[in-house]
């Protein structure tokens, strides 16, 4: 079985945002595999270990992904892709199309990716794609069991659980709760160095350009929270302070 | 913008959705107030909800009602829209940012080549749609390039749209099963009745490591059901194994902006701050007078929750009464 992992770099969750020259600062910043995609990984590795086969992480991103990709391997990764061109601008629709250019010419059984990217957060990538390569697929599992050419997933639909049965190949991505993704040995670190790492260009996938289908206008931070006050006396008057304010200052109950 | 537009609206609980108001209401602040809207409702036994939606549409109102369609399920609520929307080449479609809308949503887009647009919190001149990043540490403001586009909305932030002046035609549409349907639902196992929706909910009560346990939530659950409120939690009690994972709140899980949010026993990292800092009233209960969320609070007491909130709770009964 050939599997495939979408992956994405993200900033780590506990990074502050600065915004400089109208674009998010990277400075210093620490990058991580974005969490969601982190259980994709695993759960291609459980599955890869059990039915057997390859497990290929798969990147659109800039060439600091490579990290990202190296740390995929280290978890346990068979081969890295890397698709890094300045051409594919910063829009789900490009990065689906240069992932589609890439994935319709390879033979695979499993694509799974993230519920959503922890940065830009628009949660389209992994459907899209599997829309433009016309095969099922299932959002927000927290389940996935291969028999045959069939999967069997739950998947989370706002708190209802839902039970689905695809048929293979097909797409899937992975909701927290779906494993416990697994830290890198050492001997798996050193390992990674010599896994096969492919870096392409849109030129290398056939496509003379990817071009985006939204764009930025502007990026703002949010208005600063002014710290508010801190009720005083024993808990119980708290309390009742507390619902007070919340009837008469606050008008919100 | 040149017509037509195009809303899919929700039907959940054997309702309308709410976010399908303001999906719609998202139509008309993208188009102007006088543009024909035309919608779109899929379901089992929904001739009166599509009655609903045609009230407050003023437009062509397309039904899709089928017992296949009785839940949501991928390539089937494709299969339904699908003729409606390579008939109306819609400029634009509106869905809410919800398990459906984010599902739909992008299936759509590469149906018709067209940009989308996740998320989005409001509506700006120039058709600027604003969306948080960064689960709200930022925001930005996206347009379209491409000539059609899919917006989803979030839940809670633009207003519902009110009643048309006159209510639209509905339209039934016949539903062919998909021949080759890769993708079936098999069960569906609703969550607990009666509770309320994180990302709808006015009021979030929600818990961090000062729960201590499963059992700890009690109280803020007791207290959620006198506020009609949801109960959420941080990762911190999430990773604890104190709650399950669909309540989590923060950069990694659900992002809320609720009218009010009462943190109890969670210190604030940045990453929960991300998921919450949007909502307008937020309330801080915590042992420690040094917690970051104090520092995002309107309300602060300093104590243990255990204590305050049962007090809370004894405090809303009788206010409410």
């Amino acid at each position: 079985m050939h599997i495939y992992v979408l992956l994405k770099q993200t900033f780590d969750t506990e990074e502050k945002i600065v915004i400089e020259n109208g674009a998010v600062s990277d400075d210093g910043v620490k990058f991580v595999i974005n969490p969601y995609d982190e259980y994709a990984v695993e759960e291609a590795l459980q599955q890869r270990d059990s039915h057997g086969g390859k497990v290929t992480v798969l990147s659109v991103g800039p060439g600091r992904s490579a990290e990202a990709l190296r740390q995929a391997l280290a978890m346990g990764a068979d081969e890295a892709v890397l698709i890094s061109d300045e051409r594919i601008a910063a829009d789900e629709g490009a990065a689906a199309a240069a992932l589609e250019a890439f994935l319709s010419s390879q033979p695979f059984d499993l694509l799974l990716g993230g519920n959503f990217s922890v940065d830009s957060g628009g949660g389209q990538v992994a459907v899209r794609l599997a829309s433009r390569l016309g095969i099922p697929h299932a959002a927000s599992i927290t389940s996935l069991e291969i028999s045959g050419s069939g999967a069997v997933v739950k998947r989370d639909a706002e708190g209802d659980t839902e039970t689905l049965e695809l048929s293979l190949p097909a797409l899937f991505t992975a909701q927290q709760g779906l494993n416990e993704p697994r830290y890198p040995s050492l001997p798996n670190i050193m390992k990674a160095k010599k896994k096969p790492f492919q870096t392409l260009t849109l030129d290398d996938l056939g496509l003379a350009e990817a071009p985006p289908l939204t764009e930025r206008v502007s990026i703002a931070l949010p208005p600063e929270r002014g710290a508010g006050q801190i009720l005083k006396g024993a808990p119980a008057e708290q309390a009742a302070k507390l619902v007070e304010l919340l009837r008469t200052e606050a008008k919100a109950i | 913008m040149s017509n037509p537009i195009l809303v899919i609206a929700e039907v959940r609980g054997g309702k309308l959705r709410q976010v399908s108001l303001e999906a719609l209401q998202a139509a008309r602040i993208a188009a102007g107030e006088n543009a024909e809207i035309s919608s779109v409702i899929i379901g089992s036994g929904i001739t009166a909800l599509a009655g609903e939606l045609a009230g407050y549409t003023g437009g062509k109102v397309y039904a899709v009602d089928h017992p296949d369609l009785a839940s949501y399920n991928a390539p089937a609520y494709l299969q339904a829209v699908k003729g409606i929307v390579l008939e109306l080449q819609p400029n634009r479609v509106f869905l809410g940012h919800t398990a459906e809308g984010r599902d739909l949503a992008p299936q759509i887009a590469a149906l018709i080549g067209a940009g989308q647009i996740s998320d989005v919190i409001a509506i700006e001149p120039g058709e600027q749609y604003k969306r948080p990043i960064y689960a709200g540490k930022a925001f930005e403001e996206k347009r379209f390039l491409s000539s059609s586009g899919v917006v989803t909305v979030r839940p809670n932030n633009i207003p519902p749209a009110s009643a048309a002046d006159s209510p639209g035609e509905v339209v039934d549409r016949e539903y062919a099963p998909p021949g080759d349907l890769r993708s079936i639902v098999r069960d569906v196992v609703r969550k607990a009745g009666g509770k309320v929706d994180l990302a709808e909910a006015k009021i979030v009560i929600s818990g961090g490591r000062g729960v201590k346990s499963a059992d700890g939530f009690r109280p803020l659950e007791e207290l959620a059901d006198v506020l009609g409120a949801a109960v959420g939690a941080s990762r911190g009690a999430c990773d604890a194994g104190y709650c399950d994972y669909a309540l989590q709140i923060g950069q990694t899980g659900k992002v809320v902006t609720p009218e009010v949010y009462i943190a109890c026993g969670i210190s604030g990292a940045i990453q929960h701050l991300a998921g919450m800092s949007q909502s307008r009233v937020i309330i801080a209960v915590n042992k420690d007078p040094e917690a970051p969320i104090f520092k995002v609070a309107d309300y602060g007491i300093v104590g243990d929750l255990f204590e305050v909130v049962p007090l809370l709770t004894a405090e809303f009964r009788k206010v409410l009464a």
